[in-house]
């Protein structure tokens, strides 16, 4: 067993890193740390912070990839045999999925196939039957089964905010439930709790049962819906915060230099992101995509494995997302530049020798702060949505891989069937929006605390 | 005024060439003139006598940016890049692989575009403005939280979702209008309806939101304070002072996209099956026809500034302050 690291898991663990490094330094300042309070006073950020996190949690369970030897046993000095298949730890979880594939087509919790087959019996007459799925258990303990698996998850859920209580200071646990329970605690942590109690247990309860039954049934080739949906968050996710981490930098160094220096630099940046957005956004894309994916066919030896065909596929859609999306934020931060470097106090720091570096860093960027975060966040939804729309025009991710995009366009063909096949698309659009109900949710609240217009 | 847009125009020029640029490199990093040529004359016979001769019909022979063996001027200007650049700026779009004129393709396909357009922008701007003065009206109100939720909530449903449930819903459970088509003139409009009033409705969420935060933006003013002391009416305020002012951000964000609304929109026309331009550039991505991509991406960007220029026209129209030099 060795681990096995794709491009876009260096990236999404770099940037989780760069995060948590972040939170240290920002909680070290007690104003920004009074404005993140503010901002997790409200009950809705509180809930839609923990399904954020949530959905983070399976990215980055998703973003460790592991490689098995093909044979357990080795003699010591040969090289170590692996096998093609790349899995990673939710693969790991969800192994029953995988291999539990059916024939076609099962609607969710169904005990037999979703179209009749012809078979020839014995007496060989020919009828018309629904086949039973294979990997289901036909019986009907499924409410005995649900509640232990409802009650394994409140357990779990129980486990986790009992932990927090204890690495959360408070004199007697006791006295902390107590003021949690009746909404007393400085933050909405009842608000936290429930969100969080909901998830696990829906989570569990579907896991739990994902052994016996297919829960959200299976697509055109047997394959597990409730697994696709989980390996989607990934996609989405990725391409949410990976192209907003590759935007930042060329967005905040333009951006703040055109404000700054003016003259010919502002001229050159200015017409740089005109000409950029002047393109419509999707023609831009595809046109990228288009060349890229002449560039991949024309050199299949840069990849071991179709697992790292997509994973560049999806790195390379990244970087022209980010290509494409960072004109807005630069125009932004160009436009808060120029007001800010009129301000005394940076006249000020100038007349007092101050070097340009240091004003930049000093007394611009903390100023920025806002619109960044902002734009970061609300960039967020809307990359996700994107995706669906991307995949469909065919610009988008792999098609071989797992994404809420190309489960719809699979689905999409099935349409005109009778009865319908709702599954696939019902669990990518309420996976899919689930997370950008929270994104938006959580977008709008940091928008009314950090916006220094609202702050009459 | 006429001086400016002179102006302006030129301005666009660079803009243009740097548009051509980036398509340019961006076919030709990958695509070389031999591969063209291969593609072009299948995958037989091809010799590399019948490439040079396919290479030079086409005008493809010369180097990409710059040509060492001319002389003088014409070191830059026979290139391949000048002579494309050149044929897209006088609208001469070439011939797509599938060997049709891109020119009357996109004029063909243009009013079909508009009639899926052009309804969904004007029916979405009336419904838009006239909610969020309504909320602005009644703000703080319980109508006006619930609406902004159902607002946020209208926002995060993936716009495919609204098409997909529309058709299933009107076409195929209660059979109200045709799943998908098109036709000209009157009896066309059974299939326009449903396109219109899905585009209506996706975009309803982040359009009332916007509208609504212009106008509570306004509604703070000290003008609007004034107003009130005079003794002018809510509704009076709202329409005589707070719609006029917030017409200016409005107008940023409205104009620019006017004539944008030519090129259609590609998943509503996709689904739907309109033979506009959304559908034909969809059409060209799946069938990696570069020629319609790099001619779509053309007139998307000359569309835009268009739209940008007559957005500054319009601040004169709209805001006596401000003088066009």
């Amino acid at each position: 067993m060795k681990f096995v690291v794709l491009w876009t898991d260096i990236m999404v663990w770099v940037l989780v890193f760069a995060l948590l490094a972040w939170a240290w330094v920002l909680s070290r300042s007690p104003q920004v740390k009074k404005k993140w309070h503010t901002i997790f006073r409200s009950s809705i950020a509180m809930a839609s912070a923990i399904i954020l996190l949530f959905y983070l949690f399976f990215t980055l369970l998703d973003s460790l990839h592991l490689r098995f030897s093909a044979t357990s046993t080795q003699s010591t000095g040969q090289a170590v045999q692996y096998d093609g298949e790349i899995v990673s730890l939710l693969d790991l979880l969800f192994v029953h999925s995988i291999e539990n594939t059916e024939r076609t087509y099962s609607a969710p919790f169904a005990i037999h196939e979703y179209a009749t087959s012809i078979i020839v019996d014995k007496q060989g007459v020919t009828k018309q039957v629904y086949l039973p799925l294979k990997h289901v258990s036909s019986g009907d303990d499924i409410w005995i089964k649900s509640f232990f698996a409802l009650l394994t998850g409140l357990g779990i859920s129980v486990l986790l905010i009992v932990f927090h209580l204890f690495w959360y200071k408070e004199r007697r646990l006791v006295d902390r439930l107590r003021k949690v329970w009746k909404g007393e605690t400085e933050l909405p942590w009842r608000t936290g709790y429930l969100t969080l109690t909901l998830l696990v247990m829906t989570f569990v309860w579907f896991y739990m049962l994902s052994y016996d039954y297919h829960v959200l049934g299976t697509d055109k080739v047997g394959g597990d819906v409730l697994y696709q949906s989980f390996k989607s968050i990934r996609t989405g996710v990725l391409i949410g915060i990976l192209t907003t981490l590759v935007m930042l930098p060329v967005a905040i160094l333009l951006g703040v230099s055109a404000g700054l220096f003016g003259g010919w630099v502002d001229d050159v940046i200015q017409y740089l992101y005109t000409t950029l957005s002047s393109i419509p956004g999707v023609l831009l894309i595809a046109a990228g995509v288009l060349s890229m994916q002449v560039m991949m066919d024309n050199n299949p030896a840069w990849f071991e494995s179709t697992l790292e065909r997509s994973d560049l596929r999806l790195l390379f859609l990244i970087l022209i997302l980010g290509v494409t999306s960072w004109t807005g934020l630069c125009r932004l931060l160009r436009a808060e530049t120029l007001k800010i470097s009129q301000i005394e106090f940076v006249t000020a720091a100038k007349a007092f020798g101050v070097g340009r570096f240091t004003i930049i860093r000093r007394h611009i960027i903390p100023n920025l702060m806002h619109i960044i975060l902002i734009s970061v966040v609300l960039d967020f939804s809307g990359l996700v949505l994107a995706e669906a729309v991307l995949s469909y025009v065919g610009v988008g991710v792999d098609p071989t891989m797992h994404s809420w995009g190309n489960m719809i366009n699979q689905a999409r063909l099935e349409m005109a069937r009778e009865p319908m096949v709702w599954w696939s698309l019902f669990s990518a659009f309420v996976f899919m929006f689930i997370l950008v109900l929270a994104a938006n949710l959580f977008s709008d609240r940091i928008q009314t605390v950090l916006d220094p217009r609202n702050d009459t | 005024m006429f001086a400016y847009i002179i102006r302006r125009i030129l301005y666009a020029i660079p803009i243009l060439i740097g548009v051509n640029l980036i398509t340019f490199m961006l076919f030709f990093m990958v695509n070389t003139p031999d591969d063209m040529a291969r593609a072009q004359l299948g995958a037989k016979q091809v010799t590399p006598e019948l490439i040079a001769s396919w290479k030079e019909e086409k005008g493809y022979d010369k180097p990409l940016f710059i040509n060492t063996e001319a002389e003088g001027i014409s070191k830059i200007t026979e290139t391949l890049f000048v002579q494309e650049s050149a044929k897209l700026f006088s609208f001469d779009f070439g011939f797509s692989d599938s060997n049709r004129d891109i020119g009357s393709d996109i004029k063909e396909r243009m009013f079909p575009s508009l009639a899926i357009a052009l309804p969904t922008f004007m029916i979405a701007l009336i419904t838009n403005i006239s909610l969020a003065l309504l909320l602005v009206l009644f703000r703080g109100s319980v109508l006006d939280t619930s609406m902004m939720v159902i607002a946020v909530m209208i926002m995060s449903v993936s716009g495919l979702f609204y098409i997909i449930a529309g058709q299933v819903l009107f076409s195929k459970m209660w059979h109200w209008v045709p799943i998908s088509g098109y036709e000209s003139g009157w009896e066309g409009i059974k299939f326009i309806v449903l396109p219109v009033i899905i585009g209506v409705f996706a975009g309803m969420g982040s359009g009332v939101r916007w509208y609504r935060s212009i106008f509570l933006e306004q509604i703070n003013q000290d003008y609007v304070r004034t107003a009130r002391a005079k003794g002018l009416s809510e509704l009076k305020v709202l329409f005589g002072h707070v719609l006029r002012n917030g017409m200016l951000p409005i107008l940023t964000g409205v104009v620019v996209i006017i004539p944008s609304l030519f090129m259609g929109s590609l998943i509503m026309e996709s689904f739907f099956g309109i033979p506009g331009l959304g559908s034909y550039t969809i059409d060209a991505i799946n069938s990696q026809d570069f020629a319609i991509v790099k001619a779509m991406v053309f007139l998307g960007s000359v569309l835009y500034i268009v739209g940008l220029i007559l957005t500054d026209i319009s601040y004169t129209l709209f805001d006596p302050r401000v003088k066009l030099s």
